[in-house]
């Protein structure tokens, strides 16, 4: 899945020329890489962002893995397995690609767990029904490969690298979601009523994903700078959105927005506004699941401790008998 | 022949099925994310041959099915899997050992069937040796981790075999059906398979330094339809899409 651009950069006391020279590089489109000289808050704003990313992907494992005992056939069963499967090798590329910069894994778990770092906010909502699957795929892996095809041309090289392998597989988790809905909206009359609302529940929390309103975005402008960020906020959201309109009107779906409306003039949908106090809440951890989200990783986490343990001791004692 | 080549078929196809349910369960909550990944590609492997025993299955019935009815739209007493796979997932332990088992009895099995005069049944048994010889791998060397590590561990995993031990022989179960399959060289002897899975287990035993328990429930019935309490929740779980929406596509 994402980042949500919650990342701040204060610059430190850094020598001018190394400052310029390492500007220099990246107006050069060079990639940053792991023993280069970077400057400190770069290199924080990097483990900020990509750790959130990371816990998004393992967060993210939580919703949909809610129906991989319920699919409804083998064939979906399969496809849905493999999806979530699929988002924790994206958490393990990305979790390695963080450490290059000097955080462990642990760290950034205990980071997770304490409620220190942030994940998307979208995985803080329910998956009450079987449509959500499809909803998850088509608008959430769609929003996520929209924010994360420009990552692939970030300037920091592990990440970019990342980026590459996780946006070919993104792409198939969304034709998947999609095509969930679409056998949905051609079904039965239950069956296009739990589309609908599984779109009516996943649309604007799906808007929110690309993080404020530019205007309220206070650290955007330095990312840019450094080629961490290539689009803004608002900007992606309104690809997005033009992008996703016509896929439900393909499905006879209905977008959840009376304010929705083709602007002849920018060339671009108009969309009413977001409800940022929600954004605000669910990031603050006051979304439906944040608890029981954090709660899972937790009781995993704690539940496994006695097996990594044992791995731990049985590599040792293996090493000494050589 | 068909009629006992369909129910051997469905043998397979739901042991298959329900062991990946379980392994399923902990996509999402797994000990480490590396081994999260790793479980949930043991249990998209076996759901892989479970959907190929199915297709088989359905191919040769006499019914107008499809490889998801016989999945989702059969009671309890239908399923032909042994009690063993129908277990809760347990702890890490319990889930490790009881893979082992299933494991170490599908490398021998397949490899069987492999020769079976059935030739649709000797191509999938071909390819899921495959995979199944890759699990065992797997399942074997965390049976050693867990038993030669920590004391917790080994506490852990020996109270798995406590409560698994008697549950394998069901596995080597047969009847009037199979007998005549074995006859007709369709599947291998039970019996000559049973020796050698309980040779390679003594000596895994043997090996982690854990003790096999003296006495408990033998298990036995599933290929009957005879089951656990745990299966109806499992198929409730599973099912409910399919029979709270009859007839739809999905
Ligand atoms: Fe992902
Ligand atoms: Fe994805």
């Amino acid at each position: 899945m994402y980042s949500q651009g919650l990342q701040d950069a204060k610059g430190g006391q850094e020598p001018e020329g190394l400052l310029k020279a390492f500007q220099k590089r990246i107006d050069n489109e060079e990639k940053i890489e792991p023993r280069d000289w970077m400057p400190e808050a770069y290199r924080k704003t990097l483990i900020r962002q990509m750790s959130q990313h990371a816990h998004s992907e393992i967060v993210g494992q939580l919703p949909e893995g809610n129906w991989i005992t319920r699919a409804p056939t083998l064939k979906r069963k399969m496809i849905l397995l493999a999806k979530v499967q699929d988002e924790a090798g994206h958490g393990l590329y990305i979790y390695s690609a963080t450490e290059t910069l000097g955080i462990s894994r642990d760290e950034m778990t205990r980071q997770l767990l304490s409620g220190e770092a942030k994940y998307s906010s979208i995985f803080n909502y329910p998956t009450p029904s079987w449509a959500d699957m499809g909803a998850i795929g088509w608008l959430v892996d769609g929003a996520a490969i929209m924010n994360q095809v420009p990552l692939c041309r970030a300037s920091y090289g592990p990440y970019a690298r990342s980026m590459v392998r996780i946006c070919k597989e993104e792409s198939f988790h969304q034709r998947q979601g999609y095509d969930i809905m679409t056998v949905l909206a051609r079904g039965s009359r239950a069956q296009k009523k739990m589309a609908q609302d599984a779109l009516n529940r996943f649309w604007w929390p799906a808007l929110m994903m690309f993080g404020p309103s530019d205007k309220d975005s206070t650290h955007s402008a330095q990312s840019m700078q450094w080629k961490i960020k290539r689009f803004s906020n608002d900007d992606l959201r309104q690809k997005f959105i033009d992008a996703t309109v016509p896929q439900a009107e393909h499905l006879g779906l209905t977008i959840p927005d009376k304010d929705l409306k083709w602007n002849e003039e920018r060339g671009h949908y108009d969309f009413g506004e977001i409800d940022w106090q929600e954004f605000i809440q669910v990031i603050k951890g006051n979304g439906p699941c944040n608890k029981q989200r954090l709660a899972a990783r937790q009781k995993a986490h704690d539940e496994g401790e006695w097996v990594r343990k044992a791995a731990e001791i049985y590599q040792q004692n293996q090493q000494d008998t050589v | 022949m068909k009629k006992a080549i369909k129910h051997y078929l469905l043998r397979l196809a739901d042991s298959s099925l329900t062991q990946s349910q379980r392994l399923a369960e902990w996509c999402g909550h797994g000990p480490f994310l590396e081994e999260d990944i790793a479980l949930t590609n043991v249990a998209l492997d076996l759901l892989g041959h479970a959907k190929l025993f199915y297709e088989q299955a359905a191919e040769i019935s006499e019914q107008d099915v499809s490889a998801d009815d016989l999945a989702f739209l059969r009671d309890v007493d239908q399923f032909r899997n042994p009690i063993l796979t129908e277990l809760p997932r347990g702890d890490f332990a319990y889930t490790t050992l009881k893979q082992y088992f299933f494991d170490q009895f599908n490398v021998l099995l397949y490899a069987e069937l492999m020769n079976s005069q059935y030739q649709p049944l000797a191509e999938i048994a071909e390819k899921a040796l495959k995979e199944s010889r890759y699990h065992l791998t797997r399942s074997r060397d965390w049976c050693l981790r867990l038993s030669l590590s920590t004391a917790e561990a080994k506490q852990k995993i020996q109270s798995a075999l406590d409560d698994l031990y008697f549950y394998t022989p069901e596995l080597f179960e047969t009847d009037d059906q199979l007998k005549q399959l074995l006859a007709d060289n369709v599947m291998p002897d039970m019996q000559a398979l049973k020796q050698q899975w309980q040779q390679q287990v003594d000596q895994l035993l043997q090996q982690c330094q854990l003790q096999a328990p003296t006495s408990g429930w033998l298990a036995t019935g599933g290929l009957r339809g005879e089951h656990s309490e745990y299966l109806g929740y499992m198929l409730a779980d599973m099912q409910f899409l399919q029979r709270a929406y009859p007839g739809c596509e999905w």
